[in-house]
């Protein structure tokens, strides 16, 4: 290393560019995007107003992001998070209005407790999945399609097949634009709790042991094998704590819908999943980063708001969104391709 | 077309001048000069990692050189592709087959070529024309209709070179094609390659057996290190000086021995069996010293390994690791001080999509790091063992083999272990390499520290080696000094022809 060659110093500067640009990719897409909708519609586009709506919308899809940002970079994936997210909804809304089960009478839950029920239900639905991966040796995909559906049926039964009225409480301005005399907190607080435990699971992605794990057992699960990972163990708590992202997700999709709903985030799970590739994640594992995830979930909202603001019609978003994914994958593959 | 025997003639069918190939930093090709003509068998041969499948992917089209000049039958030939290879008729037939398995021999034989009558299979132009390719290799006799996974392996090969007749090709390039073969599949091998080079076709042989290619082959070039080192009339070399020419540096050199003494025994096994292999194996093994485990692949020496560092299951026996006793996982081996390198870098070994610092710390890491730390602790290891590379972030998929195998050792030197399991440690990687990791095992065994090494390649072993245990079947053999074996004993054990005397 003390003799570089002068082939090897532009080498370096080289891959020094190419390591930048891997990381700024996303961010440069979205700049490009905001700037072309700001442009195109700079009356409408880019207010603060506007700007807040879009982090409101773009929160829920970013917590959920969070945990499956970790299942992907461990090389798994989860389909069930929107059915998990609905399913947390209806709990949610069935602690807070009381309810019997088996004879059994639940008093209403005061709202904190609620949502720690609600999170609870959904590291319980992480859990399921982290058990029937590691102990049935399954592919994540087969299983958490099962649970794609089962636990959307548990929703619909939890809920009776009808919407879960529940009586008002704080829960419901998490993810609400603020009133003036809240103006000093800029953001509404649900907002601040997601970039909070953003910062949190990036953290730990890059400092901690387990997040070093998580990568290793997704880029090769053997050589982790090998190294004295305990890859079981590490991929449960992977499951689990994304359940628990994806609970609180459902908290904050509650705290919008102000109901329960069985039927709603129906498809989120591929707007996550998407947000996740995006952001510079590999299916294959073993890459991807939080910072990256959310800039992919922001660069989906920004499209979609900016072709409302432009008077598009839905049909022409879900075409354009479309593309976007497929591009930005493309692009990632060409960048490798290069190196 | 019907296939027209080439004329039989001695003019130059394919020539290579002066052809390089670099990936990123690593020159893989450093200026090579081949030749050969029709009728002709040449030999090209050179340790693993001299270049010679890098050669082969530039000639078969899979790669395009950087610079050089290639011409086939006085024609630039300048391949863009493996299928513009194949049209220009330079065929290639490489240890793995490359077969349809599930379809017959004769759909195998005319795969990509298949004539038609319109949208529709010309079946008994099918038929016709795989029968008369197979004809042309002396070989009738072999069912057309039969489904490829029916035959036996030599037969399924015979099926590759008879689609590579069947193109009509001019250059037909067998890289290591007695691997996997008996000896009697060998032997009509043999007298397959000798009737097509009556029929005139230019043949290059590639193999390690220097036996086989003092008896196949007419001239010979040697490539070492990226380079064609020399060559000549097969029949005007000797064996021995083949070989100077491909290691190009005496086996001293190669193998440092300091002198050492064996301390205490540090792992004891004791009649262990796995869930299928080893059956029984016992050895003792001391500080200050690298015990070596020979025998052929499929004896069992990796599952023994493996199932001392807990990757396989323990059926039986004992095992005592220092104060331990008993079996136990890879997380509870490294916390005693065993580490391992596994056969397979690619697939096990290595984590290549993660950088070098991550993969030589992933066995040690503290509950929070720092990532800048990690990169310290790696760059000691990475310039300890002249690991070639840009810096410490860099994906170790970006890494040539040989540094690749540095990067698997360095880990182990990380976390300090007392006893090392080597499995396969050079095994296809350039000979500078090699010659560091021998370096290393041997500082270790002189500070005390205990290597437990298997290798297919003798003159490896008896090279580093204080001991040696010769495994066949599942069954370990006892361990002898060096001095009192000889390569030839090892064979015999190995190949369970009875005991050596």
């Amino acid at each position: 290393m003390t003799t570089l060659t002068y082939e090897a110093r532009t080498e370096t500067r080289r891959s020094n560019v190419r390591t930048l640009l891997a990381k700024v990719g996303p961010l440069i897409g979205l700049v490009f995007v905001v700037a072309l909708f700001s442009s195109l519609r700079p009356q409408r586009f880019p207010t603060f107003g506007n700007v807040e709506v879009m982090l409101l919308q773009t929160t829920v899809v970013a917590t959920g992001a969070l945990g499956m940002t970790l299942i992907i970079i461990a090389g798994g994936i989860d389909l069930s998070i929107g059915s998990a997210i609905a399913l947390v909804t209806v709990a949610i809304a069935r602690f807070l209005g009381g309810f019997e089960i088996f004879g059994l009478v639940v008093p209403p839950a005061p709202p904190g407790l609620a949502a720690l029920g609600g999170v609870a239900v959904g590291v319980l639905c992480g859990m399921l999945n982290g058990l029937l991966i590691t102990r049935l040796k399954l592919a994540p995909f087969i299983v958490t399609l099962g649970t794609w559906g089962a636990l959307r049926g548990a929703a619909k039964g939890l809920a009776n097949e009808m919407m879960v009225v529940a009586p008002s409480t704080w829960l419901n301005s998490l993810l609400k634009t603020l009133s003036p005399g809240d103006r000093w907190m800029l953001l509404p607080p649900g907002v601040w709790i997601m970039l909070a435990l953003a910062l949190c699971v990036g953290a730990m992605l890059r400092y901690t042991r387990f997040g070093r794990h998580i990568f290793a057992i997704g880029s090769n699960e053997q050589t982790a094998r090998l190294c004295g990972v305990p890859v079981e163990r590490s991929k449960l708590l992977i499951y689990m704590l994304a359940g628990a992202f994806a609970g609180l997700a459902g908290v904050l999709q509650f705290s919008y819908l102000t109901v329960g709903d069985c039927t709603t985030a129906t498809g989120m799970e591929l707007d996550i999943i998407a947000a996740v590739v995006i952001g510079g994640a590999s299916l294959n594992g073993g890459q991807g980063s939080i910072f990256g995830s959310l800039v992919g979930a922001l660069i989906m909202t920004a499209v979609g708001n900016g072709c409302t603001k432009m008077d598009y019609r839905n049909w022409v978003q879900e075409i354009v969104t479309g593309g976007i994914i497929i591009f930005a994958v493309a692009l990632d593959r060409l960048r490798q391709r290069r190196t | 077309m019907p296939v027209e025997p080439v004329a039989v003639t001695t003019a130059e069918r394919l020539r290579m001048v002066g052809v390089h190939k670099r990936f990123g930093a690593t020159i893989a090709l450093g200026g090579v000069d081949l030749s050969v003509a029709g009728g002709e068998v040449l030999a090209l041969v050179g340790e693993n990692g001299a270049g010679k499948s890098t050669l082969m992917k530039v000639l078969s089209g899979a790669h395009l050189p950087d610079d050089g000049a290639m011409c086939l039958d006085g024609q630039p030939y300048r391949p863009r592709n493996p299928l513009d290879a194949r049209r220009a008729g330079v065929a290639m037939i490489y240890q793995e087959l490359s077969l349809a398995r599930h379809l017959s021999v004769m759909e195998n034989i005319l795969l990509g070529m298949e004539p038609t009558h319109g949208p529709f299979m010309a079946w008994n132009l099918v038929r016709k024309r795989s029968a008369e390719a197979m004809a042309q290799l002396g070989r009738p006799d072999i069912p057309l209709d039969a489904p490829v996974y029916r035959l036996s392996l030599a037969e399924q090969q015979l099926v590759e070179i008879a689609r590579a007749i069947a193109i009509g090709c001019r250059v037909l390039v067998l890289d290591e094609p007695t691997s996997s073969l008996t000896k009697r599949d060998i032997v009509c091998l043999f007298d397959l390659v000798t009737r097509l080079k009556q029929q005139g076709h230019a043949i290059v042989y590639i193999s390690h057996f220097l036996e086989e290619v003092k008896e196949i082959s007419d001239r010979f070039t040697v490539l070492r290190d990226g380079r064609s080192v020399g060559g000549g009339l097969t029949a005007d070399a000797s064996t021995d000086q083949i070989i100077a020419m491909m290691v190009g540096r005496t086996v001293d050199e190669l193998y440092p021995r300091s002198p050492r003494t064996a301390g205490e025994v540090v792992l004891e096994v004791n009649d262990l069996a796995g869930a299928g292999k080893p059956e029984s194996a016992s050895l003792t093994l001391r500080r200050g010293e690298i015990l070596g485990i020979a025998g052929l692949v499929g004896a069992g020496r990796t599952e023994l390994l493996r199932s001392l560092f807990g990757l396989a299951a323990v059926r039986s026996g004992k095992i005592k690791f220092g104060a331990y006793v008993g079996a136990s996982s890879p997380a509870g081996r490294w916390s005693q001080g065993m580490g391992m390198v596994s056969e397979d870098r690619k697939a096990e070994g290595l984590a290549l999509s993660l950088s070098l610092s991550d993969n030589i710390t992933l066995s040690k890491l503290p509950p929070f790091l720092s990532p800048s730390r990690q990169d310290e602790l790696s760059m000691r290891w990475i310039d300890r063992l002249k690991i070639r590379c840009r810096s410490p972030r860099q994906s170790a998929g970006d890494l040539s083999g040989g540094n690749q195998q540095k990067l698997a050792v360095a880990r182990l030197l990380l976390h300090d272990v007392d006893v090392l399991l080597l499995d396969e440690p050079t095994r296809g990687i350039d000979v500078g390499s090699k010659a560091q990791i021998y370096q290393v095992m041997d500082e270790l065994a002189c500070a005390g520290k205990a290597v437990l090494m298997v290798s297919s390649y003798l003159p490896e072993l008896m090279g580093v080696c204080d001991r040696i245990a010769v495994m066949c079947r599942g069954v370990l053999g006892d361990a002898k000094p060096v001095k009192e074996l000889t390569e030839h004993q090892i064979m015999l054990e190995a190949t369970g022809s009875g005991e050596a005397a």
